[in-house]
């Protein structure tokens, strides 16, 4: 049932988009929204225009296909309804993303699509490689985007708004600005993160943990798309400048290299995609660096035929496994009479993709020549890069058509039975779309090839395309293109083990460096844990009390002088009787080496702080203070003779750091008393109290009265503090005792 | 006469914090202890010295008749001195059942919850 649902969704919002379509190609801007954080300018506004019309397209379309594939093929898993809702949410993501019309929008669905594409990568949870991969891709893109976000504010901070749509009129101030060269490296971090670009291009292929449609969705028309939607949106105003064109050529002819290359190493199906759809994302960076309308439309029609071809292949593959159980090369054969209809799905996705005519690959790759060759700053090398990556589309190409489905059938492949409709329909219709849009070449050029290459120019351009260009030199680079690509494709085996040796030379794979990089973070984390958490009382104890010290320091040199009374005190004689035994008993407590010497200072420092407070006019605190004195000793005798009070405990040493740091806490206390002296007294509490208690309270003794009348909340609070100590006290210790009588 | 009382509140803690950084447990609970006083004897300063007579209103009056010592600070320190009794008793407590478990006094040696030995790196590699 929910198989039958979910589609509709993605389904309806295509319609949407094509009944738009009209007024989209007729050049307008269709925007909507509202406000969501308007003091900060940020509103949760959306646009369509002939660039994300394409997209929008692309992801609604292919996501329709993918849902009724994908109900098919994990038919009758527990979590299918969890892998709709993942897929949905990913959906939404994209949409959001490249709709959206205000950068921190944009960025929020950005960040979606990140967290939505953990979930879908790591959608098999039992299998730890597919954990890994999820979180691989997460911190990867994750990184990237946080880049991303800083790069975004800095444009609208230096633009003055978050609008996309006025940001894109100011491509020249932006230009101009100091700030445009963080930007574009912040952006491009971003972007290059995010669609796998070299050197972060290791996640993807990794990625392919997921289950396929998962792949084949992520893959082909959205995820690792974002990252080119977000170069092609930003054109405007970012490219024009050979920083952009230097970084996109070289690091997407790089890319495209790489991947080339190591998509050939593959046996696994699967993976081999993977690495054919780095080659498809380099090639679109290396075009979308210049700026002249050819190769422009080149990178706009190769995202179609990408998004058709690869969605297919991708689900093709998936349903290889599905019938036969295994992606391999070596155990796949002979298929192509078992299961007719996926074979014809292939080979019509496959010459899409090795770019024959009439098939839209074919255009799509003329036009990637045209373009190579009107680059101004490397056409030689861009158009040796493409040449490089078409003939190794046409090999794999050849690859994934002749050794699953043609020669002699392997053991895996008894038994075939062909797949059901659910399964083959969105392979074959999309490679379908890939000849139908090929046919008709001139509608698919105006409807969505020129609107699209007018958005990311930012100015009207015509877009004519052809199916046949004449005699001319891209065809005769097409011509090299097929010679080479059969050349590999004859000499696979003996390529493939010439690149496995090659690659056991290389030091480390970016895999391996992301390992490494992990590790670190894990030691370095381990290590600062280890230093700030040791487990050392008196460590943790000297942190607290320095920080004391210091605050105490700062608040003291802040506020400015202190005078010092440096009088002679005018006390009286019993008055320094009872500051010498406090002071006497604050020494030799310090000092004493025995426990019971220091326990006979501490009743001396009590006694005499309890003279002081009778002294001074608080007799309450006095009695008080000798109440609970005598209270503490009854206390320390009757536990003394559980501790190891008169032998077992080392003599201690004097420790000249703890004191210096003692010191300076007591200098910082002295002085701030000091200062507090030197600040006018407020006596306004304390006359309310002593005007208020007879009146009001019927107390004589204002001291009781504001205890347990003017603050009884608090005096209440306090018992429960005593009972609840006295109870955790008598637990901690008693608990033995009781067992002890059993 | 509030330097020399500020003085002493600082002797007060200099010995108390030495004490509390100290390894023996015991020790620890007697730099307690002088901090609690320390503190106490801080606010009770705070609230100006005066060897006026207590804050007591006489019979038949509305009010105390003469200047009388500040009644709010020895409010405060009233509280402070039951709940920093509650607060050693609990200690006290504390350190009795960890010799009777530990065996020992030495608060370096108490490392049941933050082991010596390093823990082992798990999954290096997963």
């Amino acid at each position: 049932m929910l198989a039958l649902i979910v589609p509709v969704v993605p389904a309806v919002i295509a319609a949407l988009l094509l009944w738009q379509l009209p007024r989209v190609m007729a050049g307008e801007v269709l925007a909507f929204g509202w406000h969501w954080v308007p003091s900060l300018g940020i509103s949760a506004r959306f646009f369509l225009d002939g660039l994300n019309m394409l997209f929008a397209l692309l992801i609604s379309g292919v996501g329709a296909f993918v849902a009724i594939y994908a109900g098919a093929y994990l038919s009758g898993h527990p979590h299918l309804r969890r892998f709709y809702f993942y897929l949905l949410l990913f959906m939404v993501g994209m949409l959001g993303l490249v709709l959206a019309a205000d950068l921190i929008t944009l960025f929020v669905f950005w960040e979606l699509t990140t967290i939505a594409s953990y979930l879908l990568i790591g959608f098999d949870h039992s299998n730890a490689k597919a954990r890994r991969s999820a979180l691989q891709a997460l911190l990867i893109t994750a990184i990237g985007g946080l880049c991303l976000l800083a790069g975004l504010i800095l444009l609208g901070i230096t633009a003055g708004s978050f609008d996309l749509l006025e940001i894109l009129e100011l491509g020249d101030e932006l230009r101009a600005s100091a700030l445009y060269l963080p930007i574009l490296v912040l952006v491009l971090l971003g972007a290059f993160t995010k669609s796998a670009q070299l050197p972060f291009h290791f996640w993807l292929p990794n990625a392919m943990a997921a289950p396929t449609p998962v792949s084949a969705y992520l893959h082909s028309a959205t995820m690792v798309k974002a990252g080119i939607y977000l170069l092609a949106r930003l054109h405007p105003v970012l490219a024009y400048t050979p920083a952009w064109q230097w970084t996109l050529t070289l690091v997407g002819a790089a890319t495209l290299v790489v991947a080339a290359v190591l998509a050939l190493r593959q046996t696994d199906l699967k993976l081999t995609l993977a690495y054919t759809t780095l080659v498809a994302l380099g090639t679109l960076t290396m075009f979308l660096g210049d700026d002249d309308s050819v190769p422009i439309a080149a990178a706009v029609t190769f995202i179609l035929v990408h998004s058709f071809y690869k969605a297919s292949l991708f689900m093709v593959v998936g349903i290889i496994d599905h019938q036969t159980g295994t992606r391999e090369l070596g155990s796949l054969g002979g298929l192509r009479r078992a299961m007719p209809v996926t074979f014809v799905a292939a080979a019509a996705a496959a010459l899409s993709m090795a770019g024959f005519p009439p098939f839209l690959g074919f255009i799509g790759k003329e036009l990637k020549y045209e373009g190579a060759l009107a680059i101004a700053s490397e056409p030689l090398l861009v158009a040796g890069a493409a040449v490089f990556a078409n003939a190794l589309m046409v090999a794999v190409a050849a690859i994934l058509v002749f050794k699953p489905f043609f020669g002699p059938r392997q053991p895996a492949g008894t038994n075939i039975s062909e797949a059901p409709l659910a399964l083959w329909l969105g392979p074959l219709v999309l490679a379908a779309l890939g000849l139908v849009c090929g046919i008709a070449t001139p509608l698919v050029a105006e409807s969505l090839i020129q609107p699209a290459v007018t958005a990311i120019l930012g100015r009207p351009e015509v877009v004519k395309m052809k199916l046949w260009h004449g005699l001319n030199l891209p065809l005769l680079l097409s011509v090299v293109t097929f010679t080479l690509g059969v050349v590999v494709y004859l000499l696979q085996r003996p390529i493939r083990a010439a690149l496995q040796e090659l690659l056991q030379w290389l030091p480390l794979s970016g895999d391996r460096l992301w390992d490494h990089f992990i590790d670190g973070i894990k030691h370095l984390a381990a290590w600062q844990t280890r230093l700030l958490q040791h487990g050392v009382m008196r460590r943790y104890l000297s942190i607290i009390f320095a920080t004391v010290a210091a605050a105490l320091g700062y608040v003291l040199l802040r506020n400015g002088d202190i005078a010092v009374d440096l009088e002679w005190p005018q006390l009286t004689v019993k008055e320094w009787a009872a500051l010498a035994l406090t002071l006497a008993g604050a020494m030799m407590a310090g000092a004493a080496r025995a426990p019971l010497a220091a326990i006979c200072a501490l009743g001396a420092l009590g006694v005499g702080l309890a003279l002081i407070y009778l002294f001074f006019g608080a007799p309450d605190v006095a009695i008080t203070q000798l109440l609970v004195e005598t209270l503490f000793l009854v206390l320390i005798a009757t536990t003394l003779h559980r501790l190891p009070v008169f032998s077992g405990v080392h003599t201690p040493r004097f420790r000249p750091l703890d004191a210096l740091l003692a010191i300076t806490v007591g200098a910082g206390v002295t002085l701030s008393i000091l200062a507090v002296m030197q600040t006018p007294f407020d006596a306004t509490t304390s006359t309310f109290f002593e005007t208020a208690a007879v009146p009001e309270a019927y107390g004589r003794n204002i001291v009781n009265v504001i205890l347990v009348d003017f603050r009884a909340l608090d005096t209440f609070g306090e018992i429960l503090v005593v009972f609840t100590a006295a109870i955790a006290a008598a637990t901690l210790i008693g608990h033995r005792l009781q067992r002890k009588k059993h | 006469m509030e330097t020399a009382l500020a003085l002493l509140v600082g002797i007060l803690t200099a010995t108390g914090v030495y004490l509390m950084l100290a390894r023996n447990l015991l020790r620890y609970l007697f730099g307690l202890i002088l901090l609690s006083n320390a503190a106490n004897l801080a606010i009770f300063t705070a609230g100006r010295l005066t060897r006026a007579s207590p804050p007591l209103v006489p019979a038949g009056l509305e009010a105390p008749a003469v200047a009388v010592a500040n009644p709010l600070p020895q409010a405060l320190i009233l509280t402070a001195i039951v709940i920093g009794f509650g607060l050693l008793a609990f200690t006290l407590a504390l350190i009795v059942r960890a010799y009777r478990r530990l065996g020992t006094l030495d608060a370096d040696d108490m490392r049941v919850a933050e082991p010596r030995k390093k823990p082992e790196q798990e999954n290096r590699h997963p």
